[in-house]
């Protein structure tokens, strides 16, 4: 090996995320990521609607597990993720930089904004029970109670624009409420969503609680909003045309779907806790009183 | 085992109480208006005749409705303060309370409940909602919500033919107290105490058009939810139907709620008071004929004492009586209707011809009006239609083949369903109670009770069982724009 050979970096194969594990898309279809000037970045893996399917068989089984783990371990779970995060800022950085075609200084704002985002979750998880929850001053003999509990498996189109830190605006709160989530990302600029399925590999977030498909909302929307076993769903990512459709197929299971605007927000901006409250439902529990 | 079966004299109530009109008619704009619709004519379900002709709505009839609503939300009850709001809620609670008894014996007339339900649980707690209510309209700071949450505009409300009254009130109340003007339309089938209501709303000098009802069948309800002037949709019904409704409004920014259909499991562990549990099971399911899109309609009894249970149970249900809604001393009134009775009927077969194991009251079934004898159904499999499809009728399926041995398996069995509205527990013990009250995925439990609703307890379903609650603090969340 002479001296003036530069060595030749170690390029990435971006993969899908699906129950703790990265698989390649079981059609074999990949697409080319292209930066905002049009220069190759990487082949993403270019999810099917048996990926899809796949991706919900994670979810599910991965709820038992997540919903009735403590607040307090979810809270430290989704801590950990922004610990991890940190320590990958510079690629996130380089990743956001490449896919958004923003300077420098502005991939950092949105980098440092999504990390802090998942710490503002994390802070909710053991407090969204004692802001929702309540209990009942009914007229008879019974201790009544109202507590939120995660709806189940959410479908999430994750926003096409803003790759990285809308990502986490609409991902944490699904974990934070105790659902799984089968996430699209955006299918123009996948790549940060994929290091996001790295960080969440290796932040003690249980295999299948979150699985990462990249390829295009407009194809695997519809599977997800028909999906028997998928209890909710926010179609951020979806064409504002293509939502009434998403919607009509939602209902044959009476899924939740999230009210979104029809342009992205600004994610910057401090998120309310609609998100959080879409994804929970009320139980109310009738408690006998007596000696 | 036998009960003994005491006779009791006839204790009619008065009918003339309910001051029965022949004829009766939209309320629009503040006023009783004739509709462009077909007359309907109600049926006292008790005896098979007509109670009474109602003026339908016509398409243009609903559209001057929601006009109404809409000027009446934009010119006053936006505007008005909460503090003022809530003492108009504050009135008809009060309205409610002072014609209770008129409102309890038409109820039954027209719906076919027994008079001791309508006069001790709809019509009381149909009040205590405006009540509660009345309150909340110059709190809403306080709700959660962020500072000053703003009301949504008019709402479309469509609501069953169960309990008219009270479900017009989960309705209604909530509404009004977040500042909303509203259309509803009551059902086909049991339409005169929400016009009884229209009537209270003049005699409370609410606003013009802040309260507006139109009565006609499932193409005014269509009609109403899919008007482009409505901005919340409220619907209480078949889980059928309430997904024609999220379709219908699919790519709408209409805010919907649904409270859709049920098949509750009611849990009797061993350790359970066992008399108390036969009595809870029978307010489970015979309570309002079954028609309650919460009745706890599947029962799952732990293996050691299910024989003893069903025994009791059988010898509980015998003693049921059967009759004219209007006798105090009846337990179980009329069915809604005959399409009711027929659709009751035909489930049943089913539930004989899978080869479920039925046992029938020996009550005394009268020979007019529409009635149909307490039936438990034993050796039910899972699979079976009358183990997952809502009966609404006094049919209780019994999991007898499926009866449980360890906690586990019972949560199992009570979660296999696509519905999630409400479940019941029978133990002694309180760690168990709160224990599978945790893992059952449905929005209500009951725990050594069944079928208590209060205004201040939020009441919804999950999964198929709808979206959005009503009651409490969380039921405000569906008339905000939030």
């Amino acid at each position: 090996m002479s001296d003036n050979t530069t060595r030749v970096a170690v390029a990435k194969t971006y993969k899908l995320y699906i129950g703790g594990t990265f698989p390649r898309s079981e059609s074999g279809r990949s697409y080319p990521v292209n930066d905002t000037r049009g220069r190759f970045l990487a082949n993403a893996a270019h999810a099917s609607r048996k990926d899809v399917r796949d991706a919900v068989v994670a979810a599910r089984k991965a709820f038992g597990g997540w919903s009735s783990a403590t607040a307090y371990n979810r809270g430290q779970v989704l801590y950990r993720v922004a610990e991890v995060m940190e320590g990958r800022r510079e690629q996130f950085v380089a990743e956001v930089r490449a896919s958004e075609g923003v300077q420098a200084r502005r991939a950092e704002t949105l980098v440092d904004a999504a990390i802090d985002r998942w710490v503002h979750y994390a802070g909710w998880t053991d407090k969204i029970a004692s802001v929702l929850g309540a209990s009942n001053p009914v007229s008879g003999p019974y201790f009544s109670f109202t507590v939120p509990e995660p709806t189940g498996v959410v479908a999430v189109l994750a926003p096409q624009r803003s790759s990285l830190l809308g990502l986490a605006c609409v991902l944490a709160p699904v974990l934070a409420g105790g659902c799984t989530a089968v996430v699209v990302s955006s299918g123009e600029r996948p790549l940060p969503a994929i290091t996001l399925s790295e960080v969440l590999a290796t932040s003690d977030v249980p295999g299948g609680v979150v699985n990462m498909l990249t390829g295009h909302a407009a194809e695997l929307g519809p599977w997800l909003a028909a999906h028997a076993d998928v209890n909710a769903l926010d179609p951020t990512g979806a064409e504002p045309e293509q939502r009434a459709e998403l919607a009509h197929a939602a209902a044959d299971t009476v899924k939740r779907v999230l009210r979104v605007p029809d342009t992205e927000p600004d994610w910057t901006a401090a998120s309310d806790i609609t998100r959080l409250r879409t994804y929970l439902e009320h139980k109310t529990v009738w408690h006998p009183m007596g000696v | 085992m036998s009960l003994p079966v005491f006779d009791y004299a006839p204790a009619p109530e008065n009918r003339d109480i309910a001051n029965l009109k022949p004829y009766y008619r939209p309320f629009i704009g503040g006023e009783f208006v004739d509709g462009g619709g077909e007359p309907l004519k109600t049926v006292n379900p008790g005896t098979g005749e007509a109670l009474a002709e109602v003026s339908t709505v016509s398409e243009t009839d609903v559209d001057s409705a929601v006009k109404a609503a809409r000027t009446a939300y934009e010119r006053v009850w936006r505007r008005m303060p909460g503090a003022e709001r809530g003492k108009y809620l504050f009135r008809l609670a009060r309205l409610i309370q002072e014609r209770a008894r008129e409102l309890a014996v038409l109820e039954s007339l027209d719906n076919g409940k027994p008079i001791k339900e309508s006069r001790d649980s709809d019509i009381p707690t149909a009040a205590a909602h405006f009540f509660y209510h009345a309150g909340w309209a110059d709190k809403l700071d306080y709700a959660g919500f962020g500072p000053n949450p703003k009301p949504l505009g008019v709402a479309g409300q469509v609501i069953p033919w169960n309990f008219p009254l009270l479900m017009l009130a989960w309705k209604i109340a909530p509404a009004l107290a977040t500042g909303n003007t509203v259309v509803l339309k009551p059902a086909e089938t049991t339409p005169l105490t929400a016009l009884v209501f229209a009537e209270i709303c003049q005699q409370a000098e609410l606003p013009p058009g802040v309260v507006n009802i139109v009565p006609g069948a499932g193409d005014v309800g269509a009609t109403l939810v899919g008007h482009p002037g409505i901005d919340k949709v409220a619907f209480t019904g078949s889980t059928e139907v309430g997904k024609l409704i999220q379709r219908q409004l699919a790519g709408r920014s209409t805010k919907l709620t649904l409270e859709l259909g049920g098949k509750a499991a009611n849990i009797v562990f061993d350790d359970a008071p066992l008399d108390q549990a036969v009595e809870g099971i029978v307010n489970g399911i015979f309570f309002n004929q079954g028609h309650v899109c919460c009745a706890g309609s599947r029962l799952l009894v732990q293996e050691s004492v299910a024989e003893e249970l069903l025994h009791k149970l059988r010898a509980r249900v015998a003693t049921l009586r059967m009759g004219d809604p209007l006798d105090k001393n009846t337990d179980i009134g009329a069915i809604n209707s005959r399409e009711q009775l027929a659709k009751i009927r035909e489930l049943v077969a089913v539930g004989d011809a899978e080869g479920a194991s039925r046992w029938t009251s020996p009550c005394a079934v009268p020979d007019k009006g529409f009635f149909f004898a307490p039936t438990v159904f034993s050796e039910v499999q899972s699979s079976m239609r009358i183990a997952r499809e809502e009966i609404f009728g006094p049919v209780l399926s019994v999991l007898s083949v499926l009866t449980f041995r360890t906690p586990d398996e019972a949560v199992v069995k009570a979660n296999n369903t696509p519905y999630g509205l409400s479940a019941g527990i029978w133990t002694e013990k309180g760690s168990r109670i709160l224990w599978a009250a945790n893992q059952l995925r449905a929005g209500v439990v009951w725990a050594n009770t069944f079928n208590r609703f209060d205004p201040s307890a939020p009441f919804g379903g999950y999964q198929e069982s709808g979206f959005g609650r009503e009651g409490g603090r969380a039921g405000l969340e569906g008339y905000l724009d939030v």
